[in-house]
């Protein structure tokens, strides 16, 4: 990665969205909306009945252990999977059947692609513009995933830093309404990741519509408005990265150990216990053994989420 | 939003409306001749294989005449129209075959189908491309051939009437027949294996390397199913004598038998081709 001569990113180019500039939809429908989805290959239920929505101009981050299901959700999402069964409307339309105008009005930043090796970074970004009808400036987009340096550069001589932050290029510059990141960020060193975030969220100031699936729970806290929990084909727990898993999940944890003995409680009242615990529990020294007070983060909510659906 | 305030004035203003077809075609174009030129490897072994097997050939058999009592010629004159057939049936038929099941194995389909590109936009770019190294490769091979093992020219317009309708024809028949046959590889690495043993068992069965009326009568019957034979013979009677058509099967050059039997095969390779192309790859879910 070369982030660190990267400047940081440009506001994103040629925004483009507000209210008056949407398409055909009245103002309350969800720009993404998803109900009853499933998916089958062979044996494995993929997708098994899942439901989810997106509200125009939010970021939405789908979180799940691989194999849950999100990307089969994703690829259906943007039109290049078909479904067994479900309602899925994107920008109003079945992916499954919708034409030419409506993929103008979609950015897909797919896993894993290794083409267009030969073209250079200017290349590739300005011709694919062109596929569209009314895209961002290419040079502009360029610079605002940090790629000007390397414009002329072909594909192949790009590291893998690069190579993604090329390939959100090409899927924001037709310049969609709806973004679907799949796993943006894998591979990426903690600045380029962060330069990445400011892109992203620009991108959101600017009105675009973004479902984000990642195994980053520093990353989806930091960017989704709201959180999807997909385990087994189905949304577990859905929130904002604040309150996902409900207040129970969030109650902070106080451990302390006396003779050896490990002990944990629950309790809104962290600082009262942990005086409560001065006084009966410190040793000779005046110290509560091993004394921890934990606020559990959006990790340890998902991975409670995870467990408990397990057990159960 | 106010500084989205002028690109969204400018949206509204001139309704945006996604571009033809045609000018598509003509990017994608641009772009797959870029990236053709930029693979060193391919450009060399696509021009060079036909020359290099005329060079090879005509210097091997080059004391030996080719025909029999009623008209014999020159090796390298015989065995030209044979590599221009070839060399056709390499820069379509194998070039798009290898390079569609490439290209939907590296992700240039998935990338190009969440576009609003369409999918006649993207062959047209193939087509074009497969045209231009055609031309161009056609063009040196039939230039080393004059200069190089002194094979006659033809003088006649008529001749070169005959060689432009067979080699367009023979060029498209090729790129619908490698679009449809993409589809066959499991994956992009087993593309080349593929693709090329078909090409070269149709290249001997089809008089490319022998002298046609030579071979056994049942690879005769058997090459006069596929496009190549005919392609081949279209070429023979572009640059052989007029006496050497005695040598064919039907004892003619069979222009009419030519034409119908690469427009059958451009037509089963349109249908085959529309009905089982794939943007992502046959295992892939």
């Amino acid at each position: 990665m070369t982030s660190t001569t990267t400047p940081a990113p440009a506001p994103p180019p040629a925004a483009s969205r507000g209210p008056g500039a949407a398409p055909p939809r009245s103002p309350g429908d969800p720009a993404v909306r998803v109900r009853g989805l499933a998916k089958r290959y062979g044996v494995k239920q993929a997708v098994d009945g899942l439901d989810l929505d997106l509200a125009a101009g939010e970021i939405v981050a789908v979180l799940g252990p691989n194999g849950a299901g999100k990307t089969t959700t994703v690829e259906i999402l943007e039109g290049f999977r078909d479904r067994d069964a479900g309602e899925v409307r994107v920008l109003g339309e079945d992916p499954a059947r919708a034409g030419r105008a409506w993929r103008a009005r979609i950015g897909v930043v797919a896993q894993d692609s290794r083409d267009q090796a030969e073209l250079t970074v200017a290349e590739s970004v300005r011709s694919t513009a062109r596929y569209y009808p009314a895209p961002r400036d290419p040079d502009e987009v360029v610079a605002a995933v940090g790629l000007t340096a390397k414009a002329g550069a072909r594909v192949r001589s790009l590291s893998g830093g690069q190579r993604r932050r090329l390939d959100v290029a090409l899927g924001v510059v037709g310049d969609p309404e709806v973004l679907f990141l799949d796993e943006p960020t894998t591979g990426f060193d903690p600045q380029a990741r962060r330069t990445f975030w400011d892109l992203v969220l620009g991108l959101r100031d600017a009105g675009t519509t973004i479902l984000l699936t990642t195994h980053d729970l520093a990353e989806a806290a930091h960017l989704a408005d709201r959180v999807a929990v997909v385990r087994d084909g189905q949304v577990v727990a859905e929130g904002t990265p604040e309150t996902l898993g409900g207040p129970d999940a969030r109650t902070p944890l106080v451990s302390w150990t006396v003779d050896g003995v490990r002990h944990a409680e629950r309790t809104e009242a962290p600082t009262a216990l942990a005086a409560h615990l001065m006084a009966t529990a410190a040793g000779a020294d005046g110290e509560v053994a091993d004394l921890c007070i934990a606020r559990p983060g959006l990790e340890d909510v998902y991975l409670g989420l995870l467990a408990k659906e397990t057990d159960a | 939003m106010s500084t989205a305030a002028p690109t969204l004035a400018r949206a509204g203003a001139r309704p945006a409306r996604l571009p033809g077809v045609a000018r598509l075609a003509l990017v994608r174009a641009a772009v797959e001749l870029r990236q053709f030129w930029r693979e060193r490897d391919a450009v060399v072994f696509v021009f060079a294989y036909p020359i290099v097997m005329l060079a090879i050939f005509s210097t091997v058999f080059g004391s030996e005449d080719q025909g029999t009592d009623v008209a014999a010629i020159g090796y390298a004159q015989y065995f030209l129209p044979g590599m221009v057939a070839t060399g056709v049936m390499l820069t379509s038929f194998q070039s798009l075959a290898i390079s569609i099941a490439v290209e939907r194995d590296d992700g240039t389909l998935r990338r190009l189908r969440a576009t609003p590109l369409p999918v006649a936009a993207y062959v047209g770019g193939k087509v074009l491309l497969t045209l231009a190294t055609s031309v161009a490769q056609t063009a040196l091979l039939l230039a080393v051939a004059a200069l190089a093992f002194d094979v006659p020219m033809p003088s006649d317009p008529d001749r070169w009437v005959t060689f432009a309708w067979v080699f367009v024809l023979g060029t498209a028949t090729g790129t619908v027949c490698g679009v449809a046959f993409s589809s066959l590889p499991r994956s992009g690495r087993s593309a080349s294996a593929v693709v090329t043993p078909v090409v070269l068992v149709l290249q001997f069965v089809s008089g490319v390397f022998f002298a046609f009326f030579a071979l056994p009568a049942w690879m005769q019957t058997l090459a006069s199913v596929f496009p190549l034979k005919w392609i081949a013979q279209g070429m023979r009677s572009v640059f052989l004598p007029e006496e050497m058509a005695a040598l064919e099967t039907g004892g003619s050059w069979q222009h009419l038998a030519t034409a119908g039997v690469l427009v059958a095969w451009l037509v089963v390779g349109l249908v085959v081709g529309v009905r089982t192309f794939r943007w992502r790859r046959r295992d892939d879910g």
